[in-house]
């Protein structure tokens, strides 16, 4: 018997041992929120980078090791988790992030250590502003809120706006900014601009005020935790517009937390969801596999693009033929016509993929996916 | 502005000032008998919010029976938490129990965010509480109406159980001089006890209001409302339950009619608050209700 515990222990060393001297591994970090205010969001992203990996979990004939930290919503535990990434895990490419304000805290600390970092959802023009080694799979605030102006301005044929925004934010302050721009040029008229801060569950008095100002449209580029809420007031001060949000609305989940609510409520997001129709054979490839892996529950663009991050940063893996983070930024920078599940992605000159604006619309307590736009800038 | 509007923010005032009272009740007692300030309060008022929660959701609970249920765990745990983290340094200086309470708030903040998870969770709201009241323009929720009421029932109950009954008395004397207190036979542990139980059951009964208020709930969920509702007992005079009813109220006035009145100043709504809180320190140091500030011998 003792001679049997021995010879366990002795596998088990042996096996660690293995794990150890197989370091021959390409590491890539993940930082995504998978707590907090943007916890939902970030899971789903997390999901579907896990899935990619799942997918092809080697590259250049090694392993991939996934690193995943969490940065809990938060601007100091971001650049906390980025440091910890390369410092101690000694990433070669990192993942992430969900949030244009934890992408810059961390895009910060990338940037000096000479990592590239590529941003899942995080659309503030100033994440990849002047950087080297930061990029985005996603396309930036001014697409954004110009195509939530634009679909306002000639799909609902609103005339005037109010707009609603989480000053704590600069996602929310960006679209904010791009959609009045957008919708005075065409020719309507932003009646009321009111503020809050994240966390805040009390917006009566904002609304009320909105509401004196009886606006065709709202436009609330909020985060999923506040956005339904606001709906929810906004029924129960019997404001009678229509609203709109951003991509950080678009969540499985926005019908069983918002209700009655939210029904009509239109959002700008990403080209690629589960109920689009068209779709492209990987989107349609991704959309199957996922309802394999995840059972009961849905897609969304998020678990889109953590997929094509991963994938495109593998890919530039490959074009770089060694796992070398001066060497990936390179082909990152020369990626053209990327097939990817949210469409095709080239980089521009300040390392955004560009694609056109999907619209997305709750009919009878469902997601549905309406409209693509070309956004009026 | 018009009447109508005037009105209508006027009531959005009152819920949201009543429920920042209600959670200052809780405060102010604590802190009145103690002289602790119990961090750990917006926690439990979290935990009140999740344990109804999980009462209707997992368990099918009827509505009414898991509010009370809830509220007497609630209750439980703030017994327990007295009885691990600050019976001990009862006898410590003052500042220990304190980080105590800090280290209590944390710990449970953060035991949330693993047992519940950091995803937010809608909460289920019998039809009667949201069904809106019209009066021409002007809509009212019920909830508006039932928080004041209970929370002006609360403070009633309280007073009498604080001026009224026998370990009311005790409670008084304990505020007073906790040595001499023990000297005259009274069980001293068993009454900060219950001191912190009725706390702990406030706090519950006001996070079940506020997620019937804001239905969606969350670990920190408590965090800004007990921030708030500490702000609103020391404006109203740390230690007297009436004042921190209206030092609630008055917070909700300014936090609405700031934005009611400068809308292009909305972002900084708690600012205002703030501002608020300073100018009145500054003025009445002791708060609104507050007693005298007595040097103990």
């Amino acid at each position: 018997m003792k001679f049997g515990k021995v010879g366990i222990a002795l596998a088990l060393v042996l096996v660690f041992a293995a794990g150890a001297f197989a370091a021959d591994t390409v590491k890539i970090g993940v930082f995504l929120p998978l707590t907090g205010q943007m916890g939902f969001g970030g899971q789903l992203e997390l999901d579907g980078v896990k899935m990619a990996h799942k997918e092809a979990p080697t590259v250049l004939g090694k392993k991939v090791e996934l690193i995943v930290v969490d940065n809990k919503s938060d601007k100091v535990e971001a650049a906390n988790a980025v440091k910890r990434l390369i410092e101690k895990e000694k990433v070669v490419a990192i993942i992430g992030t969900y949030g244009s304000s934890l992408a810059m805290a961390g895009g910060e600390i990338s940037e000096k250590a000479g990592i590239p970092q590529l941003g899942t959802s995080c659309t503030n023009p100033l994440v990849t502003q002047g950087k080297k080694y930061i990029f985005r799979t996603c396309f930036i605030d001014p697409f954004q809120g110009a195509g939530a102006a634009t679909y306002a301005f000639q799909k609902m044929k609103a005339k005037t706006a109010a707009i609603l925004i989480d000053v704590s934010q600069d996602y929310s302050v960006g679209l904010a900014n791009f959609f009045e721009k957008s919708f005075t040029k065409m020719g309507g008229k932003v009646v009321a601009k009111l503020n809050y801060n994240s966390g805040d569950q009390d917006f009566t008095a904002q609304l009320t005020e909105i509401i004196s100002k009886n606006p065709d449209v709202l436009f609330i580029p909020s985060y999923f935790a506040e956005g339904a809420i606001i709906m929810k007031q906004v029924g129960e001060l019997g404001g009678k517009f229509k609203i709109m949000g951003g991509d950080a609305m678009d969540n499985p989940e926005i019908v069983k937390i918002g209700g009655k609510a939210v029904e009509g409520f239109a959002y700008t997001t990403f080209p690629y969801d589960p109920t689009m129709k068209n779709m492209s054979p990987i989107a349609k490839k991704f959309t199957e596999n996922w309802k394999k892996a995840f059972p009961g529950k849905d897609p969304n663009v998020n678990a889109a693009l953590g997929y094509d991050s991963y994938m495109l940063i593998l890919d530039a893996i490959k074009r770089a033929g060694k796992a070398d983070p001066k060497l990936i930024r390179d082909q990152l920078e020369a990626t053209k016509n990327f097939p990817g599940v949210t469409g095709s992605t080239t980089m521009n000159a300040t390392h955004d993929a560009e694609k056109p604006v999907g619209i997305m619309m709750i009919q009878n307590g469902k997601r549905v996916f309406v409209d693509v736009i070309q956004p009026k800038l | 502005m018009s009447l109508d509007m005037f009105i209508q923010h006027l009531f959005n005032a009152l819920t949201l000032g009543s429920l920042y009272g209600l959670i200052a009740i809780g405060y102010t007692m604590v802190y009145g008998i103690l002289r602790l300030i119990n961090f750990a309060h917006g926690d439990i008022f979290m935990l009140g919010a999740y344990f109804v929660f999980f009462g209707v959701t997992l368990t099918k609970l009827p509505w009414g029976i898991a509010v009370i249920l809830a509220v007497a765990l609630s209750a439980l745990c703030g017994i327990v938490i007295d009885r691990i983290a600050y019976r001990p340094l009862r006898d410590a200086p003052r500042i220990s129990a304190l980080i105590s309470a800090i280290g209590v708030s944390f710990f449970i903040e953060n035991l949330g965010l693993v047992v519940f998870t950091g995803l937010p969770k809608p909460v289920y709201r019998p039809d009667w509480l949201v069904e809106i009241i019209t009066l021409g323009n002007i809509r009212i929720l019920p909830l508006a109406l039932i928080v004041p009421a209970i929370a002006f029932a609360l403070v009633m109950g309280l007073l009498w159980i604080v001026y009224k009954t026998k370990p009311g008395l005790a409670m008084r004397s304990i505020s007073k001089d906790i040595e001499t207190t023990r000297l005259m036979g009274v069980s001293v542990d068993k009454i900060i006890a219950l001191t912190f139980g009725l706390g702990s059951a406030l706090a519950a009964a006001s996070g079940i209001m506020w997620a019937l208020r804001y239905p969606q709930i969350h670990p920190f969920m408590g965090v800004f409302p007990g921030f708030k509702a500490f702000i609103a007992a020391v404006l109203g005079g740390i230690g007297s339950i009436q004042g921190a009813m209206i030092g609630g109220m008055l917070l909700g006035l300014i936090e609405i009619m700031a934005v009611a009145f400068f809308p292009a100043l909305s972002g900084y709504r708690d600012a205002f608050a703030f501002i608020l809180l300073i100018v009145i320190l500054l003025m009445k140091p002791t708060g609104l209700m507050g007693e005298k500030l007595e040097e103990k011998v």
